[in-house]
């Protein structure tokens, strides 16, 4: 397998199998997790395959051009760092895939757990693996969203809701200002490719953008590793599941924040604006978080608030820019991933074989479970930092780095005493989570009787656990080699002298360690009476909780503010919105002409006058002047009238040599009317003389100003038309199509080509939102029942129904029915006639006017004639309308259309076009544009039927009995 | 010829926009309306006017500048078929905010 195939395969086959995944059957715990489990397991076989390469000490790169011009490319790099991560993630992935299937109960919907959960693990490798900061940003979003969809699995759990949306909140908000950091970088650097990036340090340091860069990419790390003080959407993310916990906040997504610092550490870290920012908000999280996890009564917020502490201790180490400060951190976010994982999972089975994990309730489990109680201790003492444990080794790591003075200053000084109580705290927390849960009392009325987990479900902590031992027994040969290469590669040739041993000698870092593994069992002791009845929370800060200022700010910029803005700046009102529009559009366009004058100076007089035309547009003016007019009391006179302003600007068309426009307006034109006509009956009865006759001076004057506007909009538009065509044209691209469109279009009517075939994409797009559109109408339409008919039946109507009615011989309606017998007749004859025009018109569209839309509309007519002239429950009786598969099978044609090229090594929706000799037709243009143009025209014809006919389906849609009742209470 | 049509579009506009800013739902759909006529023909004059031009390509070697410009007449021709799927959503949406608040007024509910 080449190196491409490897990366590109690790990031993909994750996504692959959540596509997979979604569509798996509800009940398939079983399939899915065997799907789950194979996709990380050869996520971590790619992993190994890579090994041999990056153990030679390269970088393997894939890379695959996109916006080359832009620097955009996408790009997969593994080098040492990544590929210790990528174990990670494809690792603990798998273990938690394991585990996750005897977790999740047969009634919980396995397919969207692990499709997110696969598709969340690619994100996490996407962003290990890239080579390139813009794409990073984009795998980095990716997380935040799965993530999201992960805490809140559970969505019928307002908690869960709750701390998916704070979760997305808050990590979405850093990952914006992250995008803002590397588009700096970006900047600074002319690159967004890691490698360049990587090598240009000096240059970073010392740009004048260096520190807005700095801080825009620390908010997007400290959010997503829950940093102080945006750690607080760490803890309510404990709601989702419990694999989702230990997947998301040990290996993964809090990793990924330090994981970025040490990624850019070479080339950011040094300074010592570095030093404070990250030094600070390290040291402080590492602190509050260490004393608030002593007061948690629930055994994962414990946990969250441990993570909080350990992310700490890893961006302390960070910030003394000092080589082994950063060995140091890589080794503990091995460390913490490991220990931290399996005791999620441990408090999982807790919680599912008791069915509790409030510890004041929790007592005495040994009992019950020694061997996951066994495992659960080995995985605290890992986290409390006791000697021939994991933990202990990067521990001591951090006291030797703590008490090294590396820029001297007041944080310097006190780091290594908060090292020492915060590493106190994680023992008191440790101590507490073992003792209160494992020893003591049987417990006393708990959910469910404990007894040990199946062993499938025990065996991913098993595994973890035996991690832990046997690095933090003989690291020097497990974990040595391993580290070296990660460190290696993100510190090159800084990279320094360290040996990794139990027994260092008698010195401060293990008088540190044994100061504070003393003092945190004395503490936890003294603390436990309290403890065990206290409520949850730390004292003193209870009240103060990041959540309660995050609510009031969501609150302020959600709800009150904009509310307050309304209030102050803007109206609810349409009309004034939309007057404020009109007048700043006038505005807009007053502008630049006031300043650079109207430029109507040199103009000619027109040459031309056509008396004609002039008649045309005096008809056509006085229409639209009076459908204006009347448009309020005498509707249907409006809807004539603005039809007949349709037909000048149709007529126009003809006159400027544009008869494909003119063709499509006059079809357009039809369904329109017809459209508007379908909808005339549920309007509101309007009568004149309703309003005081003296009109109140306040609408006099809103009148007038209207009106103003209005002509000032009126004259504007004139005037600017008129200053634009009689300018000569210049330039266009219009004489590029004219060339081209027979020699490489195949075609004689350039409009069509154009639509077809050179700006195919954008007729794509185009046909895409009538799709929308249409299917926007029809949803509407679905939900939404208009109103009741404003006005009974016509009096003629109601004359003829009780003619029907006492007649013997005649059925109720049926005069009706009969009601212009011979006008119906003739058009259900013109059906036939008029799909022979449409197709006529579609076929000929390439050389001659018509084409896909003129064709579609045209279609649309013959059916909305149908409707007319036979009603609608007779012709759906006789005639299958589907306007819904025709819009699909146009989308789907013109897409396939589009993407066929490829097959032939094209770009997408590149045309070909021939004459095909048919016999006795003759020799016949055919180019693919015309199976496109047949997209276009299936789907123009779905889309104006379905809209029109879901309008004429209200007609006789009847009101439900309540509906109905509701309103005779009413009336 | 430009000067008739250029009073046609700033008739056609001053009318929409005159029933754009009135408060019932039905004279906002009649201002839309003509309102895209006016768009429609602004865009399609911005390729100049041409009488007698012949609409498609004849034989090959015939002289380019005799016919129209083009552009502006592709995008016309989706702008028009647009505006009918847009109007119809107006519509709809018109119906239903009536039938929800049994007024057709723009707000939803009659000025105090």
């Amino acid at each position: 397998m080449t190196d491409d195939t490897l990366l590109i395969s690790m990031v993909v086959l994750p996504f692959v199998g959540a596509i997979i995944a979604a569509f798996l059957p509800t009940m398939a715990r079983n399939a899915e997790s065997w799907l789950a489990g194979t996709v990380a397991l050869a996520a971590l076989g790619c992993a190994f395959l890579a090994y041999p390469a990056i153990a030679a000490g390269g970088a393997l790169r894939a890379e695959i051009p996109w916006l080359a011009s832009f620097g955009l490319t996408l790009a997969f790099r593994m080098d040492g760092f990544a590929w210790l991560f990528a174990m990670l993630v494809s690792g603990i992935g798998f273990l938690v895939v394991l585990y996750a299937r005897y977790y999740m109960s047969p009634e919980d919907p396995v397919p969207r757990f692990f499709s997110f959960f696969l598709a969340f693990m690619g994100s996490m490798l996407g962003i290990v693996l890239s080579g390139n900061l813009i794409q990073l940003v984009i795998f980095w979003e990716m997380t935040s969203i799965f993530s999201f969809l992960l805490i809140g699995y559970w969505y019928h759990n307002a908690s869960a809701r709750e701390g998916a949306r704070i979760s997305l909140t808050v990590t979405a908000t850093g990952g914006m200002a992250l995008l803002g950091g590397v588009l700096l970088l970006g900047h600074i650097v002319g690159s967004y490719d890691l490698d360049e990036v990587l090598s240009s340090g000096n240059l970073i340091r010392n740009h004048p953008l260096y520190l807005p860069a700095l801080i825009l990419i620390l908010l997007g790390a400290f959010t997503k590793s829950a940093q102080f003080p945006f750690h607080f959407w760490l803890p309510n993310a404990m709601a989702a599941p419990t694999p989702v916990s230990a997947y998301l906040h040990s290996a993964t997504l809090v990793k990924a924040g330090v994981f970025l610092m040490a990624r850019l550490w070479p080339v950011m870290a040094g300074t010592p604006e570095w030093f404070w920012l990250v030094g600070v908000a390290g040291l402080s999280s590492l602190l509050i978080a260490a004393y608030f996890a002593i007061f948690q009564q629930d055994l994962k917020g414990l946990l969250a608030y441990s993570t909080i502490s350990h992310l700490g201790l890893i961006t302390t180490l960070l910030s003394l820019s000092s080589p082994l400060g950063a060995v140091a951190a890589i080794f503990h976010m091995v460390n913490h991933a490991t220990f931290k994982a399996s005791l999620f999972m441990a408090a999982g089975i807790i919680d599912h074989e008791t069915g509790t994990r409030d510890m004041r309730r929790l007592s005495g489990l040994f009992r019950f479970m020694p061997i996951t109680a066994t495992l659960a201790m080995v995985a605290s003492a890992a986290m409390a930092g006791v000697p021939l444990l994991n933990g202990f080794l990067s521990k001591e790591m951090f006291f030797a780095e703590a008490i090294e003075t590396h820029v001297p200053s007041i944080l310097d000084t006190v780091t290594p005493y908060v090292a020492v109580i915060a590493s106190l705290f994680s023992v008191t927390y440790s101590v507490r989570f073992i003792q209160a849960v494992f020893f003591g009392p049987p417990p006393v009325d708990l959910p469910r009787t404990p007894h040990e987990p199946p062993f499938w479900m025990r065996l991913p902590v098993s595994l973890l656990v035996l991690s832990c031992l046997v690095v933090g027994a003989i690291p020097g040969r497990t974990i040595e080699p391993f580290l070296r290469l990660g460190v290696t590669s993100v510190l090159g040739e800084a990279t320094p002298e360290f040996s990794l041993a139990v027994w260092h000698g008698l010195n401060v870092p293990l008088v540190m360690s044994v100061i504070a593994l003393v003092g945190g069992a004395l503490l936890s002791f003294a603390l436990k009476r309290y403890l065990a009845t206290s409520r949850d929370g730390p004292p003193f800060f209870r009240r103060v909780k990041g959540q309660r200022i995050f609510d009031r700010l969501m609150a302020l910029v959600a709800n009150d503010g904009p509310r307050f803005l309304e209030r102050y700046l803007s109206t609810r009102r349409l009309q004034p919105q939309l007057r404020l529009l009109v007048a700043a559009a006038i505005l807009a366009a007053f502008l630049p002409l006031w300043r650079q004058g109207p430029g109507l100076g040199g103009l000619t007089f027109p040459p031309v006058f056509d008396p004609i035309f002039t008649l045309v547009w005096v008809v056509g003016t006085v229409c639209a002047v009076i459908a204006a007019y009347q448009a309020k009391f005498h509707r249907l006179a409006a809807l004539a009238l603005l039809g007949g302003a349709g037909l000048s600007v149709c007529i126009s068309f003809v006159w400027l040599s544009a008869p494909d426009l003119a063709l499509t307006q006059l079809l357009v034109e039809i369904v329109t009317t017809v459209l508007i006509l379908l909808g005339l009956r549920w309007l509101p009865k309007r009568v004149e003389g309703a309003m005081p006759v003296p009109l109140s001076l306040t609408t006099r004057l809103q009148r007038l100003r209207d009106l103003i506007l209005a002509v000032l909009a009126g004259l504007g538009m004139m005037l600017l038309s008129y200053a634009v065509m009689m300018r000569p044209a210049g330039q266009t691209i219009g004489a590029y199509f004219l060339e081209r469109a027979y020699t490489e279009g195949g075609g004689t009517n350039v409009v069509n080509v154009i639509l077809v075939d050179f700006r195919g994409f954008d007729t794509l797009g185009e046909i895409t939102v009538l799709a929308i559109v249409a299917l926007t109408v029809f949803a509407l339409l679905r939900r939404f029942r208009p109103a009741p008919d404003s006005i009974p039946p016509p009096m003629q109507q109601q004359i003829q129904r009780k003619f029907d009615v006492a007649a013997p011989d005649r059925d109720d309606g049926a005069t009706l029915t009969d009601y212009l017998y011979v006008a119906s007749v003739i058009m259900q004859w013109l059906f036939p006639i008029v799909i022979v025009l449409a197709l006529y018109l579609f076929l000929r569209g390439h050389d001659l006017p018509g084409g896909g839309f003129a064709a579609g509309i045209a279609m649309t007519s013959a059916f909305i004639m149908q409707y007319m002239a036979v009603g609608t429950r007779w012709l759906e009786d006789r005639l299958r309308v589907l306007p819904l598969v025709w819009m699909g099978f146009g989308l789907l044609l013109a897409t396939a259309t589009g993407l066929g090229s490829w097959l032939f090594g094209y770009p997408f929706l590149t045309s070909h076009s021939r004459y095909l000799e048919i016999p006795l037709i003759g020799e016949v243009p055919a180019a693919t544009a015309l199976l496109f143009d047949l997209g276009v025209f299936s789907l123009v014809l779905g889309a104006t039927v379905l809209m029109l006919i879901a309008i004429a389906h209200q007609s006789i849609r009847r009101i439900g009995p309540a509906r109905a009742a509701n309103e005779a209470e009413e009336t | 010829m430009e000067l008739v049509l250029a009073l046609g579009i700033g008739v056609l506009v001053g009318s929409g926009v005159w029933l754009l800013l009135r408060p019932r739902t039905y004279q906002v759909i009649i201002g839309l309306s003509l309102i895209s006529y006016a768009v429609n023909l602004f865009i399609f004059s911005m390729g100049r006017l041409r009488v007698d031009a012949p609409p498609v390509l004849g034989p090959a070697g015939s002289d380019l500048a005799s016919y129209g410009d083009p552009v502006p007449q592709a995008l016309v021709l989706t702008a028009i078929v647009i505006g009918f799927a847009t109007t119809a959503l107006f519509l709809v949406v018109l119906l239903a905010s009536r039938g929800l608040t049994d007024t057709d007024h723009v707000d939803g509910q009659e000025r105090q």
